[in-house]
């Protein structure tokens, strides 16, 4: 009935990926969130340059800079942003201990120990950098 | 024989562009994002920052985590235009885009930091 | 009455239809009986035709991968009382063509594993009589983790890289071939990174993760293939610094 079945080969069934692969699956799902985290990022880094700029030019560019800011078409933008940053944070650190295998003196360091690190890391850095901002 | 590899290169960038992200950008979006526009805490004085982001150091820290997050999207967004929309066959394309626009935004923040303040 | 679940199975005739079905056999719910239990009950009792592999029954032989509910399993290390009251859904494993009903085709793992040379590779061959080659108990635990694999192949369905990317070496592959780098006894790691430092090598995997998570011998590819593309990358950083240096 079928010209592509033979008795010794049969026709095998291929199924194709779909495009919205990552839709049907939980833990899928939240790879592909982690994964546009990188938007966010790039945002950031955007959103920073602005302030570097406005605080060179001056007091006027710097305040047009706050009020643009605290628009709330902005604020939620930053708010969405936060959110995945610290997703990606988090992320980040709980997956460090898989990627990277350290050995002291003999031992191998335990998985807490450097997930911790990262996170002591990012606290440390964090207060050091709103200490300095909030002079 | 280990031939000249880049990608295992631009994967480098790309780690340490999360580490870097992952560790400075949080509180500076905090801050700049969140607290001093809604009005948690009065936003430092011109001056003040000015002074902060001309120091040295400031500039090199300012212009590595600029540099290293942004070619950590490149690398991340270019994978995921391939697995999550399957537009592999655009490489050429999605290459130029992101790993040009992180140079473009490097060269952007060079000059914001290094000449413009 | 004891109970009763409902296992629906994928059949697949390709001499008779073109696309695959399901079909519904209801089988006693026992506290004991694993999926493939259940299996091996309709293969007796209610429908002598349905094809699946299956061997060892003891989660070490690697052949009994399906995909139950969603989630490629090994069937005899899964058992129905998870599932109560069912139904339960048992397809092939995914990523793989199928051949008929369960049964998939893995001669693409087959003819990716030899690429990564997984034996110990020597710079010389020495004679039996030089004596064994020696490792302590800490040489061991380097790789030991990355020998338990089984080729069970469900990390390969649970990869959504490996369905994408046709020419992907895989989890099983590269953790493989990390069994044979981490090895004390080994001297073959220049060799194999021209093939796994490629596009269809590490660096074609975006750490999702899933292929940890699915294996079931607890040998985590997702942090073997990590580690190795640290190494590749400190590699290429050396090589392009210090080009004059050995490999």
């Amino acid at each position: 009935m079928n010209a592509r079945y033979t008795e010794f080969h049969p026709r095998w069934h291929r199924p194709r990926m779909p495009v919205f692969w990552w839709a049907g699956r939980r833990s899928y799902l939240i790879f592909v969130i982690r994964e546009l985290s990188s938007v966010f990022v790039a945002w950031s880094v955007v959103f920073l340059l602005l302030l570097v700029h406005a605080v060179s030019q001056g007091g006027t560019q710097y305040q047009q800079f706050l009020n643009l800011s605290s628009n709330p078409w902005m604020l939620a933008l930053n708010v969405i942003a936060l959110a995945f940053l610290v997703f990606h944070a988090i992320t980040w650190f709980n997956l460090a201990p898989q990627a990277m295998v350290v050995h002291l003196r003999g031992r191998r360091v335990p998985r807490s120990a450097i997930t911790g690190a990262h996170y002591a890391g990012w606290a440390l850095l964090s207060a050091l950098a709103a200490w300095l901002i909030l002079g | 024989m280990a031939k000249r590899r880049a990608e295992p290169l631009v994967w480098l960038l790309f780690t340490s562009g999360g580490l870097a992200a992952a560790l400075l950008l949080p509180v500076l979006l905090v801050l700049f994002g969140l607290v001093f526009p809604a009005g948690w805490v009065p936003a430092p004085a011109q001056a003040h920052l000015l002074s902060l982001a001309r120091n040295p150091l400031t500039r090199v820290v300012l212009l590595g985590l600029c540099v290293l997050a942004l070619f950590h999207w490149a690398h991340r967004f270019r994978y995921t235009l391939y697995d999550g929309l399957q537009l592999k066959h655009l490489s050429k394309l999605i290459i130029v885009g992101c790993y040009g626009g992180a140079l473009v935004g490097s060269a952007l923040a060079g000059y914001l930091l290094l000449a413009g303040l | 009455m004891a109970d009763q679940i409902i296992l629906q199975v994928t059949r697949y005739r390709p001499e008779r239809e073109p696309e695959p079905t399901t079909q519904e056999y209801e089988i006693p719910l026992h506290e004991e009986w694993a999926v493939l239990d259940g299996l091996n009950h309709v293969k007796d009792h209610l429908d002598g035709t349905l094809s699946y592999r299956w061997s060892c029954r003891m989660g070490i032989c690697g052949s009994c991968g399906m995909t139950v509910n969603g989630d490629p399993r090994l069937t005899c290390a899964t058992f129905l009382t998870d599932y109560r009251p069912g139904p339960i859904r048992i397809e092939p494993l995914r990523n793989f063509p199928v051949i008929r009903d369960l049964v998939v085709e893995i001669g693409d793992f087959m003819r990716k594993l030899p690429k990564v040379k997984p034996w110990l590779i020597r710079a010389e061959d020495a004679a039996a009589t030089d004596g064994e080659l020696l490792q302590t108990p800490a040489d061991l635990d380097e790789y030991k983790q990355y020998s338990m694999c089984i080729n069970c192949m469900l990390c390969y369905s649970a990869c959504p890289i490996v369905g994408l990317e046709e020419g992907f070496l895989g989890p099983a592959a590269i953790a493989l071939a990390q069994r044979y780098n981490l090895d004390s006894r080994d001297q073959g790691a220049h060799e194999r990174m021209d093939v796994l430092s490629t596009a269809d090598g590490v660096w074609g995997c975006t750490f999702v993760g899933e292929c940890t998570t699915a294996c079931p011998k607890d040998v985590d590819p997702a942090g073997a293939i990590q580690r190795y593309k640290l190494t590749a990358a400190a590699e290429s950083l050396r090589s392009f610094l210090l080009p004059w240096r050995p490999a």
